[in-house]
C-alpha cells in the first residue's frame, strides 16, 4: 500500500514564493497532515504548517489542496489516484505569512466587532432555563471548529480585499444568527447584521456550506433565516408601519 | 538586544486553554492588566478535544447528588493519592463554576425540565457530567473565548483600547521564566511568526500550559503538549509531585496507523456501548478489582438494567476508572483475544438506534467515519490505550494556585494533585475552571501583598535566555550534528515501550539511561533555515522541556514499588498502603538532571474522612492512620451509629 506519491507546496512568504516539488511517500490511510510532516522530517525541516489536534478538531490545519479549502488533517490521501499531483496551497483570501501559514488576524477582528451574548440582568447562574429544542438551533452553529475555510472561499471576499471592511462573513454572520437565536439572548440583532456586518452581501451560493468540515448548513439553517428575520423587519410593510407608529408615539 | 520587544504586565497567564483563559477572565475582574500567551493561535487550545463533559454535581440528573458524593468519587478514582483539599475545593466549586458559562452564553444540552443535562461517566456514582453532545472541550474553550472577548469590548468602551487590560499574544512560546532574588519577575519567549524575541515583565506568571503527551508515540494529546509548563516551573526553582502517574486512556482509535491515538470519548461506554474481545465476550467483568467489588455489576443483566434503573442495579464494569479498563484491554491484547488491528470493540451499535447515536456522539460518528470509513451505527469500533493525561504536575497551594516559587502559579493539567494517581472523566474541565479562577485570584492576593516591592528583570538572564534559544542555529562551542525531528521520535519511541502502561524495573532503568543519552544529544541539535516560523527550531527547543519532564516520569516511576492508578508495575503488582501517603518530589539540580524526594501526601480531614465507610477506608490506608483517624471522632462516632 505503501507509494510514492507527487506533491507540490507552495513555499515562500509575504514577498513572493513558487510551488515547489516533492516526492514523498504515502501510506495506507493516511491524511494530507501526516505527508506534510513526514516533508518536514525527512526533506523540508523548516516547511512552515500550522496544525495542532490532527484530528479534525481545533481547525488549524486549513489550507487548500488542489485549489480547494480542506483542513489538511480530514483530507484522506485515499480520495486520489496513486498518479495524482497533489498541490497544497495557503488559504488564498488571507496574507501569507510563510508557506501554509496565513495571517488570519481578520477573523479574530470581526468577532471583536460581534456584540457580546446579553442575558437578562436579573438572571442568576444556575436558574437558566432553556428547551432543548430552543437550544439545538444554536447549538449547530456552535459546532464551528473557527478553521475559516468558509472565509476563505467565501466570494464577497476571495477575490475582493476591498469587501472586508463591510462583511464579517460567513462564520460571523453565523456568530450573528447564533446569538439572535438563543432563547436568552437579549439585544436585537437584526439592524447590526445587515448594517454593520454585510450579510445584504451575501447571495447564497452556499460555497460556505459546501466547505465547512463540520459539514454546519451555514447557507441554510445561519444566513437565509437570519436574512429573513432582517427582511421581516425591514420590509414587511406592516412591521414598517408599526414602527412608524410606535416611534411617534 | 535591539530586537527585544518588551510589555510589562501585572499577570501573564501561559496557555489559553480552560484554564488559562478562566485565570485570565478572574485575573482581569480583579482589575489586574493580563497577558495570555498561547503557542496556537486563540481557541485551539487541547481543550477544544475534550469530548464528554464538565463533572458538576449539580443535582439535575439524581436529587441525590452532592459535593459530598462528587468529592468521594474523586478519592476513590485517584486511590486516594488526592490532595484532600483540592478534592474537596474542585467538588464544592464545580457547580457554580458550570453555572457561571452559561451567564458567559454556554450552551448545554437540556434535561426536559430546561436545566443542564447531566450525563454517565466512569467512576462516577450518579450523571453528572454536563456536556454538548461529545464536543464539551469545544463549547467550554469557546465561551471562554468570547467572554474574554466581551471583556475587551468592555474595555475598548471605557478606555478606548480593547487590550486595555486583556491582551492574547497568539503563537508565542515561552521558553523561560525570569526571577530576581527568588520570586518571579516576568517571562522570555519568541513570536512564532518572526522568530523575534519578547520579554513580559510581570511579577506574577501562571502556568496552564497542559500536559506531556507529546513525549509518548501513541496519545490523544496535540503537538503543543510538549511539557513546557512543566519543565519552565522546574527551571524556575519549583517542584512537581505525581509525575509517575501518567494516565492511558482506555479508548483510542487504533486503525489507520496515522489516527493511532485519537481519542474516542468515554461516554460511548457512559451512553451504553460496551468492550467487547474478537468472539463477542464483554471481558469487563473479569477485571472488576476488590476494592471496587460492591459498587459494580457481575452479569450483564444486572449491568444492562443499570442505564434505566440505577437506583436497583450496580454499575457496568465498562465504566470502572479508566486505569482499571485501560489494563484490562491492554491484558485482552496480549492474551491474543483482540480485534484484528491490536485493539479490543467497542460496540454501541447493538446498543441504541441509529439516529440516538448520531444524536448523542455525533463527533465520534464523523470521525469513524470520515478517517476509518467505520460507520459506528452499524458496526464494532476498534479502540486501545492511548496516552491521555498526565496526574502529576507543579505542587500546589491548594487554595492559591500558588507553586513553591514566590509569583509562581500553576492551573489545570500543569498542576499536580489533585487528582492523585488517576483522574475521571469529566473531573478535567471542572478542575480547569476551578483552579484557574483560583489562580486567577491567587495572583491577585500575591500581588496586593507585594505592594511597591516589584521584582526587577535582570538584564544578563534575558540575554541569557536568548542566547539559549538560538543556540540550535549553531554556535562555536557544540559540534551539532542532532536532527530535532528524528530526536523526538525516539524519545516517544522510548517512553513509550519502556514507561508506557506497564512498567517493569529494568526497562525503566533502560529509559533513565536513554533519557541522559537523549538529554547530551538534544543539546547538540541543530536545524535549519531562519527563524520566520520555523518548525525544526520549535520542536528543538521544546524537545529540551520533554527530556526534562520525561526524566521526571522516569525517575518516580522507578522509585514507586507498587501499582496504583495510572502507574503499573509489573514486578510490584499489588496496591501496597504504605505508599499510599507519599508523594514523590522532583526538583531541578543544578546543572540538570532530575532530583527525587519523598513527602508526605496531605493529610485526610476528619471530617472528610467521615464520607467514607471504615471499610472502604481501610483498603487503602495502613493501620496506622486508621487508627489516627479513630482517634481523632467523626470516623469514630460513625462506626458507633
Amino acid at each position: 500500500m505503501t507509494y510514492k506519491g507527487r506533491f507540490r507546496v507552495w513555499r515562500g512568504d509575504d514577498e513572493g514564493g513558487a510551488l515547489a516539488d516533492y516526492d514523498v511517500e504515502v501510506n495506507e490511510g493516511e491524511v494530507v497532515l501526516d505527508v506534510v510532516h513526514r516533508l518536514q522530517a525527512t526533506q523540508a525541516p523548516d516547511l512552515a504548517v500550522r496544525w495542532n489536534c490532527k484530528a479534525g478538531k481545533c481547525g488549524s490545519c486549513s489550507a487548500e489542496v488542489n485549489g480547494r479549502p480542506r483542513l489538511l488533517c480530514m483530507t484522506r490521501m485515499s480520495i486520489f489516484a496513486e498518479t495524482d499531483v497533489v498541490t497544497i496551497t495557503p488559504l488564498r483570501a488571507f496574507p501569507v505569512l510563510r508557506d501554509l501559514v496565513t495571517d488570519v488576524s481578520f477573523n479574530y477582528a470581526k468577532a471583536r466587532e460581534v456584540p457580546a451574548f446579553a442575558p437578562p440582568a436579573d438572571l442568576q447562574p444556575g436558574e437558566y432555563r432553556m428547551q432543548q429544542v430552543d437550544v439545538e438551533r444554536s447549538q449547530e452553529f456552535r459546532k464551528c471548529i473557527e478553521c475559516f475555510l468558509c472565509q476563505d472561499t467565501c466570494h464577497v471576499v476571495r477575490d475582493h480585499e476591498e469587501n472586508k471592511t463591510a462583511f464579517a462573513g460567513p462564520r460571523y454572520l453565523m456568530r450573528i444568527a447564533e446569538l439572535d437565536m438563543h432563547p436568552l439572548d437579549t439585544l436585537d440583532r437584526k439592524d447590526d447584521a445587515k448594517d454593520r456586518f454585510g450579510l445584504g452581501l451575501c447571495n447564497i451560493t452556499k460555497c460556505c456550506t459546501e466547505v465547512c468540515p463540520e459539514h454546519i448548513k451555514i447557507t441554510d439553517n445561519a444566513l437565509i433565516p437570519l436574512k429573513e428575520r432582517v427582511v421581516d423587519r425591514r420590509y414587511d410593510p406592516l412591521v414598517w408601519l408599526g414602527s412608524k407608529i410606535s416611534r411617534r408615539r | 538586544m535591539a530586537e527585544l520587544e518588551r510589555h510589562a504586565y501585572d499577570v501573564v497567564v501561559v496557555g489559553a486553554g480552560g484554564a488559562g483563559l478562566r485565570a485570565a477572565i478572574e485575573a482581569r475582574e480583579h482589575g489586574l492588566r493580563t497577558a495570555i500567551v498561547c503557542k496556537s493561535l486563540f481557541g485551539k487550545a487541547h481543550t477544544v478535544m475534550a469530548e464528554g463533559g464538565i463533572a458538576a454535581a449539580m443535582g439535575n440528573s439524581n436529587a441525590k447528588d452532592s459535593w459530598q458524593v462528587h468529592f468521594r468519587d474523586t478519592m476513590r478514582g485517584g486511590k486516594f493519592l488526592n490532595n484532600p483539599r483540592m478534592a474537596e475545593l474542585h467538588a464544592l466549586e464545580a457547580p457554580q463554576r458550570v453555572w457561571e458559562l452559561e451567564t458567559y452564553g454556554a450552551l448545554f444540552d437540556r434535561t426536559a425540565d430546561g436545566r443542564i443535562s447531566q450525563r454517565n461517566f466512569g467512576g462516577h456514582e450518579y450523571a453528572r457530567l454536563a456536556h454538548v453532545g461529545d464536543r464539551t472541550g469545544l463549547e467550554l474553550i469557546r465561551t471562554l473565548q468570547q467572554k474574554i472577548v466581551s471583556l475587551q469590548q468592555e474595555d475598548e468602551r471605557l478606555h478606548g483600547d480593547a487590550e486595555a487590560r486583556l491582551r492574547v499574544f497568539p503563537e508565542l512560546t515561552i521558553t523561560e521564566l525570569l526571577r530576581d532574588a527568588g520570586r518571579i519577575s516576568g517571562a522570555f519567549g519568541y513570536w512564532r511568526e518572526s522568530g523575534r524575541f519578547v520579554l513580559l515583565q510581570a511579577p506574577a506568571v501562571i502556568l496552564a500550559t497542559g500536559g506531556i503527551g507529546k513525549s509518548f508515540k501513541v496519545t490523544s494529546n496535540s503537538w503543543e503538549y510538549t511539557g513546557d509548563g512543566h519543565a519552565l516551573a522546574l527551571r524556575a526553582g519549583a517542584t512537581l509531585i505525581n509525575m509517575e502517574f501518567v494516565q492511558f486512556h482506555p479508548t483510542g482509535m487504533v486503525w489507520p496507523p496515522s489516527v493511532k491515538g485519537i481519542l474516542v470519548t468515554e461516554s460511548v461506554r457512559g451512553d451504553g456501548g460496551v468492550l467487547r474481545d474478537k468472539d463477542g465476550r464483554r471481558f469487563m467483568f473479569d477485571y472488576v478489582p476488590d476494592v471496587f467489588r460492591s459498587q459494580y455489576a457481575t452479569s450483564e443483566d444486572e449491568a444492562d438494567g443499570w442505564y434505566t434503573d440505577p437506583e436497583n442495579h450496580k454499575r457496568p464494569p465498562e465504566l470502572l476508572p479508566r486505569d482499571e479498563v485501560a489494563r484490562a484491554i491492554n491484558s485482552e491484547v496480549k492474551a491474543g483475544r483482540g480485534s484484528p488491528h491490536g485493539g479490543v470493540f467497542l460496540d454501541v451499535s447493538s446498543r441504541l438506534p441509529a439516529e440516538e447515536i448520531i444524536r448523542r456522539l455525533p463527533s465520534m460518528h464523523h470521525q469513524f467515519k470520515e478517517l476509518a470509513d467505520v460507520d459506528i451505527t452499524a458496526e464494532p469500533m476498534e479502540v486501545g490505550p492511548t496516552c491521555h493525561y498526565v496526574m502529576g504536575g507543579v505542587e500546589v497551594d491548594p487554595d492559591t494556585a500558588a507553586a513553591r516559587v514566590p509569583g509562581l502559579f500553576a492551573a489545570g493539567e500543569v498542576a499536580g494533585g489533585m487528582h492523585g494517581s488517576n483522574r475521571l472523566g469529566g473531573n478535567s474541565l471542572s478542575d480547569l475552571l476551578v483552579f484557574g479562577r483560583r489562580a486567577g485570584a491567587g495572583a491577585a492576593a500575591y500581588l496586593e501583598g507585594l505592594g511597591a516591592s516589584l521584582p526587577e528583570v535582570r538584564e544578563e538572564h534575558v540575554e541569557a535566555a536568548a542566547r539559549a534559544a538560538v543556540a540550535p542555529f549553531g554556535d562555536e562551542t557544540v559540534h551539532r550534528t542532532e536532527n530535532p525531528y528524528a530526536l523526538h521520535q525516539e524519545l516517544q519511541q522510548s517512553m513509550n515501550d519502556l514507561v508506557g502502561i506497564i512498567r517493569r524495573e529494568a526497562e525503566v532503568k533502560q529509559a533513565v539511561e536513554r533519557l541522559a543519552e537523549l538529554r547530551e544529544r538534544a543539546a547538540r541539535v541543530v536545524v535549519e533555515g531562519h527563524r520566520q516560523f520555523n518548525p525544526g527550531w520549535h520542536l528543538a527547543l521544546d524537545l529540551r522541556n520533554m527530556v526534562d519532564v520525561c526524566e521526571c516520569v522516569a525517575r518516580a516511576a522507578l522509585e514507586r514499588t507498587e501499582s496504583r492508578g495510572g502507574h503499573t508495575r509489573e514486578d510490584y503488582p499489588g496496591m501496597d498502603p504504605s505508599w499510599r501517603g507519599v508523594n514523590l518530589v522532583c526538583r531541578l539540580r543544578d546543572g540538570s538532571g532530575v532530583e527525587l524526594t519523598r513527602q508526605p501526601v496531605p493529610a485526610l480531614r476528619a471530617d472528610l474522612a467521615a464520607l467514607f465507610e471504615r471499610d472502604e477506608l481501610a483498603k487503602y490506608l495502613t493501620a496506622e492512620e486508621l487508627e489516627g483517624l479513630d482517634g481523632t471522632g467523626p470516623g469514630k462516632q460513625r462506626g458507633a451509629s
